[in-house]
């Protein structure tokens, strides 16, 4: 028990580093895969069919394939091929390519809840609209918008979720993140080693963090029930 | 001149002809009814008055004005197209109201978006939007739904969200308003209200053009009727006389077939 006291501040210190670094990966996540999505979105629905085929194809190919091995092929495939590596040895390489990994991999999960949420609004709703003198501008920003974002909120929540934990993958790759913190003190670290239960604690922060999002994002939901 | 001038229209989705030279007129505050079966052609007919099909041969006047001449492929961008389709509403089987907006709301929004567009908007700002809220409020109030402005439309029944979708489309002061077949999405006991709604405007003579399946209503509130089978107009004339002693075999099938049920 002594030496469990002694041991936690260290722990948590180390923790809480790691945990900034799985939370600048998530929120750099979502700021670039968001839009991302949008765009992969509206290349899938293209009328433009090699623009659809492609975007098409590479949903296919990165919902078809492991995160992890999209992480190692985007870290290591570069220097394989050039004869050195773009993304330099340092933890902020690690980071930047970890951020493009997870970027490309949640656009396209995304872009299908996208595509789903954009199919979903009745095509009255675009005709009303219409007939009504409305610019397809208008109908976008004043009638389906909302109706869209209403719509893919639900199966967003639950990939961000998702998201907060898939952060842990990107250890593969040598990431710091809380996970990769909380195992150095197996493999021995600032004088504790051997130790599994600072893995097990980082636990605490991924449930903390995804009740908070829990809430956030139920909060949104609830604001958008004043219509059906 | 007549207020509505339809010429020849035509219209094929792939190798199936729709609409096969469909021509008729109408002059101010006619009320005319296209009956005829499912596949007839109405609604698509319908739909290229409203510009939400393009048709593939005919023209499209009101007021001596050529809205549309398949011919002239020049004049049928987006923009053009936005402009001329003012000219006509129409209201829609399934209302198509927007969910996220207050039956007012409704009313007032696609004349809000427009009176952005006039140049003196930002100086007269107020008094604008006052003035399109007013006429909204007026409208709803004439559809007897004064104590339902602020509801929004989940919490309507059908009857009283086909009138909003009235009203709506009322708001922008069209010159003919098109209905397609109103009533057909309502219970029985919700229909009567909306064609009442739809009886007092042919009282205060709006042009209308209705679609539908209530045969005694197209009779007693049409000062013409227009009857279509196969893309064809089959015979057209005064209700009484189109309904009541056809002169077609082929519109006396179909008005038995609604008498027995």
């Amino acid at each position: 028990m002594e030496l469990f006291q002694q041991q936690l501040p260290i722990v948590i210190h180390s923790l809480n580093i790691g945990f900034l670094q799985t939370l600048k990966l998530f929120f750099v996540t979502l700021i670039g895969a968001i839009p991302l999505g949008l765009v992969i979105a509206f290349g899938s629905m293209s009328r433009f069919k090699p623009l659809s085929w492609l975007s098409r194809t590479i949903v296919w190919i990165i919902r078809g394939t492991p995160l992890m091995i999209q992480l190692l092929i985007i870290y290591y495939f570069p220097g394989l091929v050039l004869g050195n590596n773009i993304w330099g040895s340092g933890e902020a390489g690690r980071f930047l390519a970890s951020a493009i990994s997870f970027i490309i991999n949640y656009a396209c999960y995304f872009s299908e809840i996208y595509r789903g949420g954009i199919q979903g609004v009745p095509h009255g709703q675009n005709e009303a609209g219409l007939v009504l003198g409305m610019t397809k501008r208008q109908i976008f920003f004043k009638v389906t918008l909302l109706q869209m974002i209403k719509r893919i909120v639900p199966p967003m929540s639950n990939e961000i979720i998702t998201l907060v934990k898939d952060t842990s993958l990107a250890r593969i790759i040598a990431l710091q993140e809380i996970i990769w913190a909380g195992q150095a003190f197996m493999k021995g670290s600032q004088g504790i080693s051997g130790a599994i239960w600072p893995l097990f604690f980082t636990a605490v922060y991924y449930l903390a963090c995804n009740g908070i999002l829990t809430i956030l994002l139920g909060r949104l939901e609830r604001r958008l029930d004043y219509f059906r | 001149m007549a207020m509505l001038e339809v010429k020849h229209i035509e219209k094929h989705f792939g190798d199936t002809k729709v609409l096969n030279d469909i021509s008729f007129s109408l002059e101010q505050g006619d009320v005319v009814s296209i009956i005829g079966s499912s596949g007839s052609g109405k609604t698509t007919l319908l739909r290229c008055l409203n510009f939400l099909e393009r048709a593939d041969g005919g023209s499209i006047a009101v007021n001596g004005e050529t809205l549309f001449n398949a011919g002239d492929r020049s004049a049928q961008s987006d923009g053009e197209i936005r402009k001329r389709r003012l000219h006509f509403g129409l209201v829609f089987q399934s209302f198509n109201l927007f969910p996220q907006y207050t039956a007012l709301k409704n009313v007032m929004l696609a004349k809000e978006l427009l009176a952005r567009e006039q140049p003196d908007f930002k100086r007269r700002r107020k008094e604008i939007l006052n003035e399109i809220e007013h006429q909204a409020r007026q409208l709803l109030i004439q559809m007897g739904l004064a104590d339902r402005m602020s509801n929004y439309p989940h919490q309507l029944s059908g009857g009283q969200q086909q009138r909003v979708a009235i009203a709506r489309a009322l708001a922008l002061e069209p010159d003919i308003l098109c209905f397609d077949e109103p009533t057909s999405a309502l219970d029985p006991e919700l229909t009567g209200e909306v064609l009442r709604v739809i009886r007092e405007l042919a009282e205060k003579k709006t042009t209308m053009i209705i679609v539908t399946h209530e045969m005694a209503f197209a009779r007693d509130v049409a000062s013409h009727v227009i009857f279509m089978d196969n893309g064809y107009i089959v015979e057209q004339g005064d209700p009484v006389q189109v309904i009541e002693h056809p002169k077609e075999e082929r519109t006396r099938q179909f008005l038995a077939h609604y008498a027995q049920k």
